[in-house]
């Protein structure tokens, strides 16, 4: 009982990084544009992050400046893919190929660092609880906000007329266009904002999670994310069930690991890759529901008044 | 101020121009990065762009970076000119040199040099089978090849790290994770004395005519194209899209086995974890920038090797981190997507909107403008 109590907050912990990662990128993909950068924006994110934790002792201002720092990378790509109509598979490639170059040079001065033992963060009474306490009560508060966040964005992208129009401009661009919708500068917010998102979950991982600066540490959850979006049918909740769902795959691969299991650890390390190329072949297996749900213009470049 | 228009036609003279245009600007940015670190940056270019060529041994390092680049890149050409996003070739170079290893640890020194052949052939077969299970997956059930390949880069990463650290591991190599040195057979025959570089690049070069050919002067290349140009009208002229997908993982996954396989019996001789300096993803830029054409690829691997090793000389020299490098293939990338706008588009220079109070001469409305929003 306990130990499975442990295991789940554990990979609440494991799968808050890539729910903030999927939650950004679903709105972007939501507005009809796909960011491949999620990789590079964590990483430089993480480094971003890690360093004003560093230097400030302050994980909020760590976070901010890991926000910013995808933010600033997705409005560089947003710029390219919106305005100048780069294609978007590629320009999102460059993004993370340069995201780990640069976190990668800019990290070499931070690999010895160590940010020290985090405080705990139970909250009184209800962490006591047993059971539920340490299974839901004792995380770090960016752990709530993740959770928060999908709350939210439910709301907002099916109930808000803010989210309508959104979504509209992921369905069809043309449309909005006509309807008098600044297109590009929707999709721009939008791009920023799942760079911001993705900065969040990079700066957890660097900050909160590890907490190290290791070169190349995201180690594919940013694509990872990006299959969740899919996964999740373009929905905040499913994105975050299925985050945790991946935190849990992790978590039990770490805890076999732990328990000696005659199997060897380069196995166990596979997978949490190959469930994400299980779950994208079941998935993919239905393409009308795929089909059915995917924003329309998806990955498409738009080109106002063509 | 600056407006983009799009152009009636794509403008082929800035096809050619785009990349040139881009080295230019990554040099540009380079050297502000090389001052901003505090470096001189005379002296780091100098680094990338002319110690490369200094000497018969430098040109033999040149050669042995270019040489996967080139193999893998001229794969990627026939993949992202299909508009098949293969972009795990990383993986099954590592497959190919996992292949190509497992092989040349069978050779002894009294096997004859037939054995290369066979080692060759082991590892092209292995990038193609790695990269097979992504045409599968794509081709059966729909899954997205661009995430399913690059899962498999980090899977291919576990099999290699398995390997060297267990069934492979040298039983002499005082536990370090890697496997004995290759009998003195299974080397690729090197090409003169005094340099490393070795028939690697000519095989390379060699097939780099051939793929110049298959696609633009084979019927299979042609569909291809069209595949990858325009889906419906490949369908309205009964091309398989099928066939492409396959045909594109298949080509491309090949090319980086044979990489893979020409790294581990060329210049590394023996496996380890890191057989790969990330060529599989330095390739993806080196196929942009060569146009997505064999001939151009020759260049572009040439460029991204001298970016390869003006790193190490300035990790040697001037003391900065390695990923030097990355962060210069990346600005490339950016920088050549950047300027390819201007193949379908040009800069125009117009007036600000005039102020409403000004009545407007009649000649500037022209009756067929269209007004533009945004």
């Amino acid at each position: 009982m306990d130990a499975l109590s442990l295991l789940s907050a554990a990979s609440i912990d494991a799968g808050t990084a890539l729910a903030l990662a999927s939650l950004g990128l679903l709105v972007n993909e939501r507005s009809g544009v796909v960011n491949l950068g999620a990789e590079g924006m964590m990483l430089v994110a993480a480094i971003a992050g890690f360093a004003t934790a560093v230097h400030t002792h302050n994980d909020y201002l760590a976070f901010l400046a890991g926000a910013a720092a995808g933010g600033l990378l997705a409005g560089v790509f947003g710029l390219l893919v919106i305005w100048m109509n780069t294609n978007q598979y590629a320009t999102g490639l460059a993004l993370s190929l340069s995201g780990a170059g640069i976190s990668a040079f800019v990290g070499v001065p931070y690999t010895q660092e160590a940010l020290g033992e985090r405080a705990s963060f139970a909250i009184p009474w209800l962490g006591e609880l047993p059971w539920v306490g340490p299974a839901l009560f004792r995380h770090h508060p960016i752990v709530y906000a993740a959770m928060a966040l999908a709350l939210a964005l439910t709301w907002f992208l099916f109930r808000s007329r803010a989210g309508l129009v959104l979504r509209a401009i992921g369905e069809s661009p043309d449309a909005a266009h006509a309807l008098g919708y600044p297109v590009r500068r929707i999709r721009l917010a939008c791009v920023v904002a799942g760079g911001a998102a993705c900065g969040l979950a990079g700066t957890y991982l660097s900050v909160i999670y590890t907490p190290l600066w290791v070169e190349g540490m995201t180690a594919g959850k940013g694509w990872i994310a990006l299959a969740l979006t899919t996964f999740a049918t373009w929905r905040p909740l499913r994105a975050l069930a299925g985050a945790y769902l991946f935190g849990g795959v992790t978590m039990l691969q770490l805890h076999l690991q732990g328990q000696g299991v005659d199997v060897p650890v380069q196995v166990l390390t596979m997978l949490p890759y190959l469930a994400t190329i299980v779950v994208l072949v079941l998935i993919s297996r239905n393409p009308t529901w795929i089909r059915a749900n995917m924003p329309a213009s998806l990955g498409k470049p738009f080109y106002p008044g063509a | 101020m600056f407006r983009l228009e799009a152009r009636a036609e794509p403008s082929r003279r800035f096809a050619y121009a785009s990349p040139l245009i881009a080295l230019a600007l990554t040099v540009v940015l380079c050297t502000l990065m090389f001052a901003w670190l505090g470096k001189d940056p005379v002296r780091g270019l100098e680094l990338f762009f002319v110690e490369p060529f200094l000497s018969k041994r430098a040109l033999g390092e040149l050669a042995i970076k270019a040489t996967p680049l080139l193999a893998i890149g001229l794969g990627l050409c026939v993949c992202f000119r299909a508009n098949v996003w293969n972009i795990g070739a990383e993986g099954q170079f590592i497959m190919g040199a996992v292949a190509a290893g497992g092989v040349a640890l069978t050779a002894t020194e009294e096997t004859g040099r037939y054995v290369v052949v066979l080692i060759l052939l082991a590892g092209t077969l292995g990038g193609l089978a790695w990269a097979g299970i992504t045409a599968f997956l794509r081709d059966r059930f729909g899954a997205n090849e661009i995430l399913v390949s690059l899962m498999l880069v980090y899977v291919a990463e576990q099999v290699l790290s398995y390997l060297v650290f267990g069934p492979w591991r040298d039983p002499a190599g005082h536990n370090f994770p890697q496997t004995s040195m290759f009998a003195d057979s299974t080397g690729v025959p090197r090409l003169m004395a005094g340099s490393r570089a070795n028939v690697g690049l000519l095989m390379a070069l060699l097939l780099a005519g051939l793929f110049s050919l298959f696609l633009h002067r084979s019927h299979a290349g042609y569909k291809l194209l069209v595949g990858g140009l325009s889906p419906p009208a490949a369908r309205y002229a009964g091309f398989s899209p099928r066939a492409s997908i396959w045909i594109a993982c298949l080509t491309s996954g090949a090319m980086a086995g044979l990489a893979g396989a020409l790294e581990v019996t060329g210049p590394l001789n023996q496996l380890t974890p890191h057989v790969s300096m990330g060529y599989g993803f330095a390739a993806i830029i080196v196929a942009f920038v060569g146009r997505l054409e064999p001939v151009g690829v020759i260049f572009s691997s040439l460029l991204m090797s001298m970016f390869y090793i003006g790193g190490e000389l300035a990790q040697s020299r001037l003391g900065l981190p390695k990923s030097l490098t990355l962060v210069f293939q990346g600005v490339l990338l950016f920088a050549l997507l950047a300027s390819d706008t201007l193949i379908a588009h040009r800069l125009r220079w117009v007036r600000r909107r005039l102020p409403a109070a000004k009545a407007l001469p009649v000649a500037a409305t022209a009756p067929n403008a269209t007004p533009r929003g945004l």
